[in-house]
């Protein structure tokens, strides 16, 4: 019997009701049967005849152009059948939000003149197995001239940075602006108003999304013509529609089916394996097999951003936050992928669950020569409530306040105006603050107690 | 030197859904021949048990028992568009579609049984155990399977409907930031103990305890394990993860496999204690909203804060590695000789 978290129902009693005969069962997971007798099929479980493997040859530089290309030794591998470099690619652009209007395009799928993070993709070679596959990747011969390498946020947007992108910025321009900006009040009088200024600095490293299952597909030629793909994809319509628009293909002749995912947690959202394993697909006539490898799927797809947040607040000495800004780097790596949504997202979050009457935030996405970062669990969020919650914390200490009792005093309810301008409801930041000092005994005074989301009635 | 105890908080809210060039997913319901009900996507259930939430969905719209939906999904040729599973959106996005595809049919349904039974459809209730009745009635009933047989060979009908939800765009203004990116917020507020060896640095987190706001459990045995291993993930991006150990300063000696990639075993797995609340949302399906990404975010910094509560030591970069806490304690050390 699966373990069941209770429901406290003395809170919100009155929203509650409802009456309900599924909803709110504890219905058993519908894969669970098959994932503990090994009978789900996940996309790799397929053997087919004939089938390819696609391995990458990629790049060992962090910044440089490239000045030739030689294949020759990958073909006299015995069992490779050919290669692919980006002169195959009828749409050499990977830009996963095209298709609702965000732009530039600015990632090759398969280099072109230069590589803009070690492991950019340059040659994909198709082979009889995966052994030949990668041996010919190997033998794959790249001439290269070094260019100056960006690996730190703020060098890349700091005077005479080396420009790495070709849109002329080391940052995503928002609307003719660095940064997505919000601004609410007016922060500097809220810090000449406060007694105290406290201010925090706070960062991340990359982080993997550690799938059991790794990203791939198997891309099967139908007899009508039309190519099947089978893939771990979290996003099926995403996957179809990136790859036609990148093979110049009519979406019509292309199939998706998946659904079976050992583990996704974001990493499974962008569109790197399928186009070119339809590629490898369409030019061998047979099906062909991309997954990453272990170490591709570490060090080279997409990890969830390093970011670097300031936070500056001005305190009242009775806990009242009266300011705050926040200047916030997301480390996009090398091309956007889904990073300036991303960084939109980390704004629109700040200042966190509070109510403060003086917020100005600068998010910048911004390029390095790294890896791309991409779409994580908690997308935007995670790092920035990491520096926004230990920032309380420190805010707590400095004043010698209770903790809870200090988030209370500046949690947001109903009817508050967030800092991006829409008006809050629903909230019930008070509440799992009650009830979690319920869970560990932590005494609350009768004012803290008597809070509620939906009024406002403490002075 | 000791083991040293401390106790942290942290408190989150996470936005429900994405909103960029608008958010939306689609569903298709229809009865089989002797009333099977086939709710047709192309969402993709990562295990976190989207087909499970969503049959729940369309048996309680249609008033039928669980038995009688299959969900059949992520197949492009069939299955109507859904943008993915990804921003804390699928139980929302497609629960919700799922709930207006399953209205539309059953109002076909009650259409279909009603003419058997030749009384109004605004009179017939469903009894969730398969059957249409005559409101109040225990005699005049008919079972779904025979309502769908009639309405295949007799009446001529098809029991399917459509459903769709989206969240349309919103554009942020660009000098102020106003937006509207989201459709809830659901709340948490975690509490982390941890014991730190202040001789070795290392982090022990002994327990947490969550309080989750999620405006309603569709199914709360799927939202416990969305709790429980989130706080896992979160436990092992505070303590253990990265695939660069020197950002920014070097890109060597990134891990490439799950030797040098370290992640908690079961061993390192804290105790959990958890309680939910529901203040069930509006534009929810049932009222619920999408907790499936912020399950990880608030032990990250409860844990940084339980191990300040401990030593003193404000670790202000991640992950906590016992070299970070160890640095730490040196400059406190050296702050109090000095």
């Amino acid at each position: 019997m699966a373990r069941v978290t209770p429901i406290d129902t003395a809170y919100f009693k009155g929203e509650r009701a409802g009456d309900f005969a599924v909803i709110g069962s504890a219905v058993p997971r519908s894969d669970a049967r098959g994932h503990v007798t090994g009978r789900t099929v996940f996309f790799e479980d397929m053997t087919l005849p004939e089938m390819t493997h696609v391995k990458i040859h990629r790049s060992t530089r962090h910044h440089a152009l490239i000045d030739r290309v030689d294949v020759s030794g990958a073909l006299e591998v015995p069992g490779v059948l050919r290669v692919i470099t980006h002169e195959d690619v009828p749409n050499n652009w990977y830009t996963v939000l095209r298709l609702i209007g965000v732009g530039p395009d600015d990632e090759p799928v398969l280099a072109e003149d230069r590589v803009l993070y070690r492991g950019e993709p340059i040659v994909a070679v198709v082979a009889e197995t995966e052994e030949a596959a990668r041996e010919g990747a190997a033998r794959v011969a790249v001439g290269y001239t070094d260019l100056p390498a960006v690996l730190d946020v703020e060098e890349a947007l700091a005077d005479g940075a080396p420009i790495i992108k070709q849109a002329g910025t080391n940052h995503f321009v928002y609307e003719g602006h660095h940064c997505r900006r919000i601004r609410f009040g007016d922060v500097e009088r809220g810090f000449a108003e406060a007694d105290r200024i406290i201010e925090g600095r706070y960062s991340s490293s990359p982080i993997e999304h550690a799938p059991t299952e790794p990203t791939g597909c198997i891309v099967v030629p139908q007899g009508d013509g039309r190519l099947r793909i089978h893939t771990n994809t979290q996003a099926a319509f995403f996957t179809l529609d990136n790859t036609a628009l990148i093979l110049g293909v009519p979406p019509t002749s292309l199939r998706v089916v998946g659904g079976t995912v050992g583990g996704g947690f974001g990493g499974k959202v962008d569109v790197i394996v399928e186009p070119l394993a339809c590629l490898a697909a369409m030019l061998t006539g047979r099906p062909a097999k991309y997954v990453f490898s272990r170490a591709e799927e570490m060090q080279v797809s997409s990890p969830r951003a390093a970011e670097r947040i300031s936070i500056k607040d001005g305190v009242m000495d009775d806990g009242r936050i009266v300011a705050r800004k926040i200047t916030l780097y997301v480390d996009a790596g090398a091309y956007s992928r889904h990073s300036p949504y991303g960084t939109t997202k980390a704004a629109a979050h700040m200042p966190g669950p509070y109510t403060i009457p003086n917020v100005h935030v600068d998010a910048y996405c911004v390029y390095t020569n790294r890896t791309p970062s991409s779409a994580m669990r908690g997308f935007g969020v995670t790092i920035g409530d990491f520096a926004l919650e230990s920032h309380m914390d420190h805010v707590a200490r400095e004043l010698n306040m209770d903790p809870l009792r200090l988030r209370l005093k500046n949690a947001y309810r109903d009817g508050d105006m967030k800092a991006h301008r829409k008006i809050a409801s629903g909230t019930a930041l008070v509440e799992v603050i009650q009830s979690a000092a319920d869970l560990v005994g932590h005494d609350l005074p009768p004012e803290y107690r008597a809070m509620s989301s939906t009024e406002r009635s403490e002075g | 030197m000791a083991l040293r105890h401390g106790r942290g908080y942290a408190a989150v809210n996470y936005p429900t859904g994405m909103n960029l060039g608008g958010d939306p997913s689609q569903a298709l319901v229809h009865a089989t021949t002797m009333g099977g009900f086939v709710v047709t996507l192309s969402s993709v259930d990562l295990g976190q048990g989207l087909r499970t939430v969503v049959a729940q969905c369309a048996a309680e719209t249609l008033g039928i028992p669980l038995e009688n939906v299959i969900v059949d999904t992520a197949d492009t040729d069939t299955g109507p568009h859904c943008m993915g599973t990804f921003a804390s959106r699928g139980t929302h996005r497609v629960g919700n579609a799922v709930i207006v595809a399953a209205r539309e049919a059953r109002d076909v349904m009650l259409q279909v049984a009603a003419d058997e039974l030749e009384v109004d459809a605004e009179d017939l209730e469903t009894d969730g155990t398969g059957f249409v009745r005559l409101k109040g009635s225990s005699e005049k009933k008919i079972h779904i399977s025979e309502v769908a047989l009639a309405a295949h060979f007799r009446q001529g009908r098809t029991i399917s409907g459509r459903g769709i939800f989206l969240k349309e765009p919103s554009t942020p203004v660009p000098e102020t930031g106003e937006m509207d990116p989201d459709s809830c917020q659901a709340h948490a507020c975690t509490v982390a103990e941890v014991a730190v060896d202040d001789e070795t640095g290392v982090v022990e987190v002994l327990r947490l305890y969550n309080a989750y706001e999620i405006g309603r459990a569709l199914n709360p045995a799927l939202a416990t394990q969305q709790v429980e291993g989130g706080a896992w993930m979160g436990l092992s991006h505070a303590l253990f993860e990265s695939t660069e150990p020197y950002y920014p300063h070097s890109r060597e000696h990134g891990p490439v496999d799950f030797t040098e990639y370290l992640m908690p075993g079961p061993a390192d797995i804290p105790a959990q204690t958890s309680v939910f609340l529901e203040r069930p949302a509006g534009n929810g399906p049932f009222g619920a909203k999408g907790i499936g990404e912020m399950t990880a975010n608030a032990p990250i910094p409860a844990i940084a804060n339980a191990v300040y509560d401990a030593v003193g030591v404000r670790l202000t970069s991640m992950p906590f590695t016992p070299e970070k806490v160890l640095r730490g304690l040196d400059e406190l050390r050296a702050g109090r000789a000095g």
